[in-house]
């Protein structure tokens, strides 16, 4: 683990759990894998405390425990994955998506299972149903069909899945609806079990989940809340479900996210139609193609031609056109596999993540350097390895300036130099210099900087809230005695003393505050979408060996 | 561009002609140049510590998308802060009991939810241990005599039972012994806290004694200063 990412995920777990289980957090990620003893020793942390945090950690999928030897009796270990820590970092991205799928309710459920990590889907429908029906009208509620087909969708396009049964607990694997691991042995803490080994990953249980959602009346608040949490005591009955936890899949999301950049680019480089032909061949191979494949798998145009949207009616001749733009296209998204059936065609997914991350980088060395620089930039990259002197001529920039820009880069280590000697003895007349750029160190190397980024802005952003504390704390309470006022039904007047009391400068400094909280989270989203290309370029060349 | 500095520095040196023989003493004069041109072969020098940004970044562009995800990670970000899984470190205890911390407790848990994580699919040694509040009435209960016989009362006990218990596995039994001594110490301190009660009970116990009552005033910390029964006559 880096240093930057240990740092982001101690801000990412302090801002949504708490400092408690960010420092035993932080202390995992440091020293790998504990156990519970050496938690309490490291962090000096009362017991009660850590045991706490752990389950919290657990709960959401961020700590994997497992026994530290093979057999039962060893003490247990527990280890945080990183990757799902750094993920929280993209829920609103998550969120978003869903609505953008499956409506307010899809919305609403994604929300729920992240805020708490894993629930059970008689739990989720309620919660839901209980929110969509306090958001309506008075005499509205919302029944729980709804949110259950919602639900069912998610599953269906396997966004959601079932959590793994836990394997080792110290005991023999408890016997659940779903067989997980046939090896006797119990897995080690380093292979977790993979939810898609389990069978019924995405099957739905059959549950007797009848009635409408609840609205909420203020005298009865707690009570409600604690009716809608538990269900069983409610009914008295057993829902059907009990012992399945789902969880937000993660990985279908990031493919999902994936597509979108690949049709986003070619609309911006081509047109509208031919993203609409790529939209088509990536939505046909959603079902047939692995997570971590090079490319999709081949589609004849014929397919493609009767796939595609009745709005985006072209005639086959035209198609073909297209699709031979495409295949020649420089970006290489997509390629030609065949010419049975009228042509074969393949999306070039890791080919494309790789166009995408380099154009990321393009635009980087472009934003902090100037478009000269940039073009030298871009020509290394071309050119792989050139001289000085051969810069200077191909990019077509006075030799001092060419050299200062190319100095500048090598200090930013965005440009490397490589030494080709003559003669043994390496002497620098009778040297070769080269310089050059490899995509993927500097890829890394920028990931890196983005995660520095976006922990540089949560703590400004803190220290920004630490500062007028003050304020903030004021106007609340303001607002509290505004509410309350306004529900007693007081007049116009009192209202108006009342907000008289904060004073203008008070409130333009509050403004401001907003307006610059307000930037620093669109720039967090904004890095991480930066972030997410990057990442899945790292990852990509990582699988395709 | 040369951003450094040129300094000059002035030493004297001796010259020798061919014969060996010192000539005369002549000033050599040394210039050197630090910083200046980041040239590949120069030594490196250190950055400017503040950058004055030459392109200025480019500006967020404002989207329907994104202005709702915004709106979502700062929903989200108070939501955590209600959850059960917002875990805040236990305030330190003030000396005094307050009356109103009775009721103030109570509408915290009206208030927020409680969660019991699903035991099934964690460890064991995670559950809260419940056998502690039976521990914490007893050592109560106890007489505030010499904390040096409660102790040895309690690690008694806890050699008896590792005598007889032999299933207990090692780390479980090590955790209760642990727990317990920290039990039997903050036993210790919470009689210092409860004044009311325990001061009658001194008063009864303290008219066995020769000392006089009326030599020191009741404080508060009347029962945590009861580690030496010597000293109480002498403030």
């Amino acid at each position: 683990m880096t240093a930057q990412e240990v740092r982001l995920c101690g801000l990412l777990l302090q801002e949504h759990f708490g400092e408690v289980v960010e420092k035993v957090g932080t202390q995992l990620i440091r020293s790998g894998a504990l156990t519970l003893r050496a938690i309490v020793q490291e962090t000096n942390m009362p017991l009660d405390l850590a045991k706490k945090s752990l389950c919290v950690l657990v709960q959401h999928g961020l700590c994997l425990f497992g026994s530290a030897r093979r057999g039962p009796g060893g003490p247990v270990e527990y280890r945080v994955c990183v990757e799902n820590v750094l993920h929280m970092l993209r829920y609103p991205r998550y969120i978003y998506t869903a609505k953008s799928l499956y409506g307010d309710t899809g919305e609403l459920v994604v929300e729920e299972i992240l805020q708490r990590g894993q629930m059970t889907m008689s739990c989720a429908v309620k919660t839901v149903a209980d929110r969509l029906t306090h958001n309506m009208e008075d005499g509205c509620s919302m029944d729980y069909s709804e949110v259950i087909s919602a639900f069912s969708n998610l599953v269906e396009t396997h966004f959601l899945q079932r959590c793994p049964v836990a394997a080792e607990q110290g005991s023999a694997p408890p016997a659940a609806t779903s067989t997980l691991e046939t090896a006797p042995a119990p897995p080690a803490i380093t292979r977790p079990p993979a939810p898609e080994s389990n069978p019924d990953c995405y099957k739905l249980p059959h549950i007797n989940l009848r009635g409408r959602g609840k609205r909420r009346r203020s005298s009865e608040d707690g009570e409600d809340k604690r009716e809608a949490k538990r269900p069983k005591l409610e009914n008295g009955e057993p829902v059907g479900d009990e012992g399945i936890y789902w969880q937000v899949n993660f990985q279908r999301f990031h493919l999902h996210f994936r597509d979108q950049a690949i049709i986003s680019a070619v609309a911006c480089k081509l047109d509208q139609t031919s993203s609409e032909i790529v939209r088509t061949m990536l939505r046909m191979s959603e079902v047939t193609t692995q997570p971590g494949a090079a490319h999709t798998q081949p589609l004849s145009a014929n397919e493609i031609f009767r796939a595609l949207p009745p709005s985006y009616s072209i005639g086959r001749p035209i198609l073909d056109q297209y699709l031979t733009l495409l295949v020649d296209d420089p970006m290489e998204f997509v390629g030609k596999s065949g010419d049975s059936g009228g042509g074969m065609y393949v999306v070039n997914l890791h080919r494309a993540l790789a166009n995408l991350a380099r154009a990321t980088l393009e635009s980087v060395v472009q934003e902090r350097f100037g478009s000269r620089s940039a073009r030298i930039f871009r020509l290394l990259l071309r050119k792989r390895h050139l001289e000085q002197k051969q810069v200077e001529d191909f990019a077509m920039i006075p030799a001092k300036e060419a050299k200062d820009m190319l100095y500048t880069l090598l200090s930013e280590n965005l440009v490397q130099l490589q030494e080709i000697p003559k003669t043994p003895d390496h002497a620098p007349s009778r040297t070769f210099y080269l310089y050059t750029v490899s995509q993927l160190p500097t890829a890394r190397m920028l990931l890196q900087r983005c995660y520095k980024t976006v922990s540089n802005l949560i703590e400004r952003r803190l220290f920004e809230t630490k500062e007028n504390k003050r304020h903030l704390e004021k106007s609340q309470r303001i607002e509290a005695i505004l509410a309350s006022l306004q529900n007693t039904g007081a007049e116009a007047t009192q209202l108006q003393e009342v907000e008289e009391m904060i004073t203008a400068p008070e409130r333009q400094q509050l403004e401001a505050l907003r307006h610059h909280i307000n930037k620093l989270d669109s720039s967090e989203n904004q890095v991480d979408e930066s972030i997410f290309l990057l990442e899945s370029y790292v990852t990509s060349t990582g699988t395709s060996r | 561009m040369c951003t450094g500095s040129i300094t000059c520095s002035v030493w004297p040196c001796l010259l020798y002609d061919s014969s060996n023989n010192c000539t005369k003493h002549t000033i050599r004069i040394m210039v050197q140049i630090t910083g200046g041109f980041d040239s590949p072969f120069n030594t490196p020098t250190l950055p400017n510590k503040e950058k004055i940004l030459e392109f200025k970044p480019v500006p967020l562009e404002p989207s329907h998308g994104d202005d709702y995800m915004l709106a979502l990670k700062q929903e989200i970000r108070g939501t955590m802060r209600r959850l059960p899984c917002y875990l805040k470190a236990n305030a330190a205890k003030s000396g005094v009991e307050k009356y109103k911390d009775k009721y103030a407790n109570e509408l915290k848990k009206n208030q927020e939810e409680q969660w019991t994580p699903d035991w099934e699919r964690l460890p064991k040694e995670l559950m809260p241990r419940k056998n502690l509040p039976k521990k914490k009435s007893e050592l109560k209960k106890k007489p505030p005599k010499l904390t040096s016989l409660e102790k040895d009362s309690v690690l008694s006990r806890l050699n008896e039972l590792e005598k007889t218990d032999n299933v207990i596995a090692d780390e479980e039994k090590e955790e209760k012994e642990k727990e317990e001594k920290k039990k039997a110490t903050e036993g210790d301190e919470e009689e210092g806290e409860e004044i009311e009660g325990e001061e009658l009970e001194d008063e009864e116990l303290e008219e066995e004694n020769d000392y006089i009552n009326n030599y020191f005033e009741d404080g508060d910390d009347f029962g945590a200063g009861s580690d030496d029964n010597i000293d109480e006559a002498t403030y």
